[in-house]
């Protein structure tokens, strides 16, 4: 008999469901207590780093968004642009919402000391474990697959960038790891709880494809079953629980904010940029001088608010959607592949954009996080830090440079390739406007065009009395003119 | 053949006259200045001449949508645009404005309606598919495009900023030419390298202007070159597209395009490539115009 401290050691289960108590069940409590409990405390503050971004009213259209949540986050829609990755991802995607199923289940048991709960499926339960089964298996294939695009040399071009070593690189694998982990966590107790029925002759509830050819490799004595049965639980459980908590500082978060994000995601049509209403404003006051501009917001006390600056110098000057934009990003790099910009070698890089902007809300606010990776080094960053004063440490300058936002066509196929919807235009735009409305800092020759369009009207250095010279010496060869039936 | 001289309707005239137009065609700065573009323009008022639709443009009280200005950052300069041009469209009462600039078309659809600017707006590529589908343009009785190679490349304020891809190709399937598709187009097309203001300043420094990358991936598609558009994707290629077979003469081969600024830069691309002998790049109105015979 192998020495085992007590808790490993329960008592045989054999008459199945019936319920059994244990000090267990009660260490189990306090560590879904403890795992649950932290996360809400890292998603509050995660709530309150988007919330420091500016209001802007994403309510109404409530059918139209489920319909884009539905299509685009659960249906995956839009991952389907390239094949190979989609049916990966597909995989561990499916795999993640179906084993959740067997989590339930893991909970209830370990609550409440009950063995394979669910199995008063009948049925139903059969083809829920095969179903696990299989894709647990197929989620390892998966994950190998996807190890092997990012750590082969050179990786798939989108896993190179400039912003993906260091830290989101070493994230990225984690993530491949634990979750091979806990398939293979998930594999030891199926395995084991069905070798420790076949020794005593007893039907295990269920059917196990997978566990049922690696019984041989199990040994065949009860208590090392047990032990194995219990560790597999405890790892898959206890696993689940820390991947919980370590999804705030990882690009994972992704499996919890893409929905949301997609939910309060545009509906207007991608050219379609945000229209500023203070200068609207401004401009209907000086066409019309009875104008009556509304008064500006005051603080609850009664004194009149700062006005907030025009576009965006740091994260909250960001509308919160960008906020939850960069909290959504998965960095899987599908923007960065297909902009124009970067493809020909500019700096700008729509992923970066957005990495930096999650990383900055985390530097002035609160981190909510329990790792606090450091960034991804000095490699990406163009500007370096330290030359920059306190002031000027800010998303603009001190994360994305005017270098990279003054390279953008802003042809939307950034926006138009991110799988979860994310919007860098818009950011980049917003960053854009501070530089020109409250620093007048765009390049030269963007300075001339400006001037070009207030004082001919075109962005050319044109007269406008030229405007209708096109029309001079105008001839059409007279066939018979269609008439209008 | 007859031709006749256009005198072109200012919608001064016609307000003075009490009349309104059917449509405002809005010839956008690119159409009224660009050496290039103007002849799209006056292709463009052909076709208007020969299906005798009845419109105006505003001549000199025209003035830039502030697109540029808007993309740039600028978006005081934008709205004192947007301001005076709402004016003078709502002074006219103006209900339908037809426009060859998909930045235009853009901005007047989208971006003037917050601003007290609605009206009904149609890119000519829809107009000219509206013509051809009603059949008052016929596409005949002029230049042949048949069996010519054309490729069609997106404007990405025609396409992913409006999602119109069907248009621009309905016309060019009217023509009967061999229209080839680059891998990249449709919601996958790539830029020409000059929305977002960057038509007026010079890029950042890259290993590559954006209209070069653009233009030898049309070539490549054109002249059906498999190595070369394997070099220009990479292994890791998002879409999965058959290449054309290869063009053995690729004479008169076409770029055909729905945007100024897009014209600019593939006509640019073009020359950078010394492939101006053979490939062309038109704009859909000059398609249809010299294939209906109105050239004169």
């Amino acid at each position: 008999m192998l020495c085992i401290p007590s808790i490993f050691r329960p008592e045989p289960q054999l008459n199945f469901p019936s319920v059994h108590f244990s000090i267990q069940n009660f260490l189990f409590l306090l560590v879904a207590i403890a795992g649950f409990g932290l996360f809400a405390w890292q998603a509050r503050k995660i709530r309150a780093n988007i919330l420091v971004g500016r209001d802007r009213d994403m309510s109404g259209n409530v059918s139209e968004r489920l319909n884009k949540t539905l299509l685009v986050a659960f249906g995956q829609s839009k991952m389907f642009k390239r094949l190979t990755p989609a049916f990966l991802h597909l995989i561990v995607y499916v795999g993640f919402l179906v084993i959740n199923v067997e989590v339930i289940e893991i909970m209830v048991d370990g609550l409440f000391g009950t063995h394979r709960f669910l199995q008063f499926l009948g049925p139903l339960y059969d083809v829920l474990m095969a179903t696990n089964e299989i894709l647990g298996a197929l989620v390892i294939v998966a994950v190998v697959a996807f190890w092997w695009r990012r750590n082969r040399k050179p990786p798939v071009r989108r896993f190179q960038g400039p912003e993906l070593r260091m830290w989101p690189k070493l994230d990225a694998n984690i993530i491949l790891y634990v979750e091979v982990v806990l398939m293979v966590a998930l594999f030891t107790m199926n395995t084991a709880d069905l070798k420790l029925h076949q020794l005593r002759g007893v039907d295990m509830p269920g059917t196990f494809p997978i566990s049922n050819l690696l019984t041989g490799l199990f040994p065949s004595n009860e208590a090392a079953l047990h032990v194995l049965e219990r560790v597999g639980w405890w790892a898959h459980i206890v696993g689940i629980l820390c991947f919980l908590n370590y999804l705030p500082s990882s690009k994972h978060f992704h499996i919890i904010m893409a929905f949301p994000n997609v939910y309060y995601s545009r509906l207007v049509p991608q050219g379609q940029f945000s229209n500023v209403e203070s200068i609207t404003h401004e401009v209907k006051a000086m066409m019309d001088p009875s104008y009556q501009v509304p008064a500006p917001p005051t603080a609850p006390d009664g004194s009149v608010l700062a006005p907030t600056p025009f576009g965006a110098k740091d994260v909250d000057d960001l509308a919160w959607t960008n906020l939850l934009n960069a909290y959504s990003c998965t960095e899987c790099g599908r923007c960065t592949s297909v902009c124009p910009a970067n493809i020909t070698g500019k700096l700008l890089s729509p992923r970066k954009i957005i990495m930096d902007t999650r990383d900055r809300v985390e530097e002035k606010y609160n981190s909510p996080l329990i790792f606090n990776p450091s960034l991804y080094g000095a490699e990406a960053k163009h500007d370096p830090q330290e030359t920059l004063d306190k002031e000027n440490h800010t998303l603009l300058r001190g994360y994305v440079t005017p270098e990279e936002l003054w390279a953008c066509t802003t042809c939307n196929a950034c926006v138009e390739a991110c799988p979860v919807n994310i919007n860098p235009l818009e950011s980049i735009i917003e960053m854009r406007r501070f530089l020109v409305l409250e620093e007048s800092a765009a390049p030269n020759s963007l300075n001339v065009m400006f001037s070009n369009i207030e004082n001919n009207g075109a962005p050319w250095a044109f007269s406008p009395s030229d405007r209708f010279n096109w029309a001079d010496d105008l001839y059409v060869a007279d066939k018979e003119t269609v008439v209008r039936s | 053949m007859e031709k006749r001289q256009i005198t072109v309707p200012l919608m001064a005239d016609l307000a003075a006259q009490g009349e309104t137009p059917e449509i405002l065609f809005w010839v956008g700065c690119a159409g009224a200045f660009d050496d290039r573009y103007k002849r799209v323009t006056r292709a463009f008022v052909r076709i208007l001449e020969h299906v005798g639709v009845k419109y105006a443009v505003l001549g000199m009280e025209e003035s830039c949508t502030g697109d540029p200005a808007k993309r740039a950052g600028n978006e005081f300069l934008f709205q004192m645009q947007a301001a005076t041009n709402i004016a003078t469209l709502n002074g006219y009462g103006i209900k339908k404005v037809v426009t060859a600039c998909p930045h235009c078309f853009n901005t007047i659809k989208n971006e003037y309606p917050a601003l007290g600017g609605e009206y009904e707006v149609l890119h000519h590529s829809s107009f000219l598919q509206q013509l051809i589908n009603e059949g008052r343009v016929k596409v005949e009785g002029g230049e042949s495009y048949k069996g010519r190679r054309i490729t069609f490349h997106d404007s990405c304020y025609l396409g992913r900023a409006n999602d119109i891809y069907e248009a621009p190709r309905a016309v060019l399937e009217a023509l009967d030419a061999d229209l080839v598709e680059m891998k990249r187009s449709k919601a996958n097309g790539l830029c020409c390298g000059a929305g977002g203001a960057q038509m007026w300043k010079e890029p950042e420094p890259g290993k590559k202007d954006v209209n070069i990358e653009r233009t030898e991936e049309a070539l490549a598609t054109l002249d059906g070159n498999a190595a070369a558009l394997a070099s220009l994707y990479g292994v890791e290629s998002g879409n999965q597209g058959a290449t054309p077979a290869p063009k053995a003469n690729s004479q008169g081969s076409i770029i055909a395009v729905g945007c100024p600024f897009c014209m600019t830069m593939m006509s640019d691309g073009v020359k950078n490539k010394e492939r101006e002998n053979n490939v062309q790049v038109f704009d859909l109105a000059e398609l249809v115009a010299s294939a209906e015979g109105l050239n004169a």
